[in-house]
């Protein structure tokens, strides 16, 4: 008597042959290029909020008032303080030490102590101010005879690019999170269409629109899954070399090796998510094309 | 067991097509009792198939009652059809096996589908394909198989969850005469185990040699039972 051969588990449960169906090439490899975009996008909006928030810290300090060196008797640089600090919009009003301004004009004026330098006063604002000029004009009045020098005006315009910056690269995040979904969409849709016959069978058999639409959408979660990994293994280096040419601008240098490339610095946290999310967006898209499919069969 | 009253179906009117398409079911009213086999018969076009995708589930009356294993279908919703079906065994007469599934594999589906423990598969799938007379060929692809043996596998397929209502549609019209024989005495077989049977044929000969109750249409309306 011939003995059954042992039952192939693996093949039993896909019945659909989604395996070849829903190819493990294609549409990998469309999510990978994706998930390099979406991390682009990520990573760009990443580092215009970093932006953000550096100038508008840099724009808190941005307002100093000067007063002539003369100032320092008589009390007006005293009464000058004062006015300032009784301004709303000043956090703090402090002069600054005449040595440490000397050591910053250092590289201008070199060794020159018959130059007779002026008395600043540094303003820490509790804000970036949304019309920088009120308030310059504001402070010049506070103290009549200072020269207010205010960089907030541009501090502001950089911070609204800045800001204006992050929300395109968070609306290119959106968008190629729907032209993934797109991609999906239309891979099940063709493995739906190779593999109608199959459908109907199983529907005949007793299957619900639940069980077939999770055999589609567990296959496009992985192959999703998978893409998005392979993407954001590909988009690290990348990035770490975007931030390794924008190393000058944070006061670093560029790196000369691989290794020594600004690694940490990558955002690591939403970069681990994109997989997950990607398998997230893939096994959801799968079932509502799946379901909406199904609705045709009794 | 299975009870149609006044059943009418008229399939979706295709687009560009002006009115309702004709009924290809009129007025159709019969009982088959629970345990009974019964010959479904009538030309081409008669509306047999149709009549049978009632019975399985596959399709849905556009009027009247239709009663199935003591469920009306116009007080069940899309959802609870799945359960039902699994209690029917379908058999083709293009077989609808998957060719990318073994011979076990494809008789395995119905359990699978049915959510059974995976434990529980191999014994009643080996008993099956015993049964049917496959067991040489449990690990072979459909497409190796001849259309006699297809069919055995369908029927296999068919009756391994023990249904309590099997339909076949056709199921010998594409085989020689010793198959067809061999098909239908596992028909029977089912029939003597207790499952309500019925079989749509052209084949006159097959009626004459196992004389049973048929239920004979006419262009959509039932002119015979009995």
């Amino acid at each position: 008597m011939a003995s059954v051969p042992r039952l192939r588990r693996s093949r039993g449960r896909d019945p659909l042959g989604l395996r070849r169906a829903l190819s493990d090439r294609l549409l990998p490899a469309l999510v990978a290029a994706m998930t390099l975009l979406a991390a682009l996008a990520l990573a760009g909006a990443r580092g215009a909020a970093e932006l953000t928030a550096r100038w508008e810290a840099g724009a808190a300090a941005a307002v100093t008032v000067q007063l002539p060196a003369s100032a320092a008797a008589g009390g007006r640089l005293e009464r000058a303080l004062a006015a300032l600090n009784a301004l709303p919009e000043v956090a703090e009003a402090r002069a600054m030490d005449q040595a440490r301004m000397a050591a910053l004009l250092r590289p201008w004026l070199g060794e020159a102590p018959a130059v007779t330098l002026p008395t600043v006063i540094e303003l820490r604002l509790a804000g970036l101010p949304a019309e920088p000029e009120a308030l310059t004009r504001r402070i010049a009045a506070a103290v009549p005879g200072a020269a207010v020098e205010s960089h907030g005006v541009w501090v502001a315009r950089l911070v609204a690019l800045a800001r204006s910056l992050e929300g395109v690269a968070l609306a290119a995040l959106l968008l190629v999170a729907g032209i993934a979904a797109a991609v999906v969409a239309v891979a099940v849709r063709a493995g739906i269409a190779a593999r109608r016959s199959a459908i109907g069978i199983l529907h005949d058999l007793g299957a619900t629109d639940s069980d077939l639409a999770g055999r589609f959408a567990a296959r496009a979660a992985l192959l999703v899954g998978a893409g998005a990994l392979l993407g954001t293994l590909l988009a690290a280096p990348v990035l770490a070399g975007f931030a390794d040419l924008a190393a000058p601008l944070l006061g670093g240098a560029p790196a000369g090796r691989l290794l020594d490339l600004p690694w940490a610095r990558l955002p690591w946290a939403e970069l681990g998510l994109l997989p997950p999310a990607g398998a997230l967006l893939g096994w959801l898209t799968a079932q509502v094309t799946v379901r909406r499919w199904l609705r045709r069969l009794p | 067991m299975v009870r149609f009253a006044e059943v009418g179906l008229r399939y979706a009117t295709p687009a560009g097509q002006p009115g309702p398409a004709p009924e290809v079911l009129r007025d159709v009213s019969f009982d088959l009792p629970q345990g009974s086999f019964h010959w479904l018969l009538g030309a081409s076009g008669a509306g047999k198939s149709s009549l049978l995708g009632l019975m399985h589930l596959a399709l849905r009356p556009s009027r009247g009652e239709v009663e199935i294993l003591g469920q009306r279908l116009s007080r069940l919703g899309r959802a609870a059809l799945p359960a039902l079906r699994r209690r029917i065994g379908v058999v083709y007469q293009d077989f609808r096996l998957l060719p990318h599934l073994t011979v076990q594999e494809n008789v395995a589906l119905p359990m699978r589908v049915a959510g059974r423990p995976e434990g529980q598969l191999r014994t009643d799938v080996a008993e099956m394909l015993r049964w049917a007379g496959l067991e040489a060929k449990a690990g072979a692809l459909p497409a190796t198989l001849s259309g006699g043996e297809q069919q055995r596998v369908a029927i296999a397929r068919a009756v391994v969850t023990r249904p309590a209502l099997l339909v076949a549609d056709e199921p010998t019209g594409n085989l020689d005469g010793l198959q067809a024989r061999r098909v239908l005495a596992l028909l029977r077989e089912m029939h003597r185990l207790g499952t309500t049977v019925v079989v749509a044929t052209h084949a006159e000969t097959l009626v004459a040699e196992h004389p049973a109750p048929a239920l004979r249409l006419q262009e959509g309306r039932l002119v015979a039972h009995g």
